[in-house]
């Protein structure tokens, strides 16, 4: 059942994805948020020109992972729901389909921040 | 005169060096830990698709990306993402955890101005680009996709 070549490809493919941000930061000097954002709409132009699908079809996690699949899977819930319910679907398909994450993000976060308290006064980083 | 000659040369050879020995180890250490965490996540998607061979492959996906994103929510509540983010660089922000940490750092870091305008407030400092790209995105794909 387990493929140890799964977890080859995913490594090398998810550390080059990495590999590439890490070029642009030294060479930029780019911030977080941008990186976020610039790797996101890389995912969402891949799917819309259909190159997305046989790449997670090789790179298995090395895909879905990285914030590339999860501009992917906001792509491709616009694009399945806008031909199965038409112009209210490109509304509602993207967010749908990364409902999962977002909302684990938020609940997790809200959560934690409740819990715990900032270390950085502590660590003195 | 000499000596001036070949303190210039000195400093060129110096800042022709210097960037490369300091970039080198840190694309590395971005290679290895995007690497593990992709291959981590493969680790949960394989569990998952064993314990419940039922769901689709995309669901199956999304328990993945979720745990995961649970995880780094916690490690970074005990302070564990932020060293891990400073020794792996853009290791750390690309894959989903960058996301995650960058939702819930900032919602711990300011949890001192209360709730309501220190936790859900700052929650979105740097995911709200993401989240606002990716609708919009999301949106301008879909109208794409009613045309092909």
């Amino acid at each position: 059942m387990i493929n140890i070549w799964d977890y080859v490809i995913s490594f090398l493919v998810g550390g080059f994805i990495c590999f590439l941000g890490q070029i642009l930061v030294i060479r930029t000097k780019i911030t977080t948020a941008r990186i976020l954002v610039l790797f996101l709409i890389i995912g969402m132009v891949l799917e819309v020109f259909n190159v997305y699908a046989p790449f997670k079809e090789f790179a298995k996690a090395g895909a879905t992972v990285p914030i590339i699949g999860f501009g992917a899977s906001l792509a491709r819930g616009a694009i399945m729901a806008s031909k199965e319910y038409g112009l209210i679907g490109i509304f509602t398909g993207g967010l749908t389909a990364a409902s999962g994450g977002i909302a684990m993000a938020i609940f997790a976060s809200f959560i934690f921040a409740l819990i715990f308290s900032s270390k950085t006064k502590r660590g003195g980083h | 005169m000499d000596e001036n000659k070949r303190n210039t040369n000195y400093k060129l050879y110096v800042e022709s060096k210097v960037p490369k020995t300091k970039a080198w180890p840190s694309l590395f250490k971005a290679f290895l830990l995007g690497g593990l965490i992709c291959a981590l996540g493969q680790g949960f998607f394989d569990l998952y698709s064993y314990f419940f061979p039922n769901l689709s492959e995309s669901e199956t996906s999304t328990c993945m990306l979720m745990t995961i994103i649970f995880i780094t929510c916690f490690l970074t509540g005990v302070g564990i993402y932020d060293v891990i983010g400073a020794w792996g660089g853009a290791g750390s922000v690309i894959p989903i955890t960058g996301f995650s940490n960058s939702i819930s750092s900032p919602a711990i870091e300011f949890k001192k101005e209360g709730i309501i305008y220190g936790i859900c407030v700052k929650m979105f400092t740097i995911a709200g680009p993401v989240i606002v790209c990716g609708v919009v995105g999301s949106i301008i794909a879909g109208f794409i996709g009613l045309f092909i």
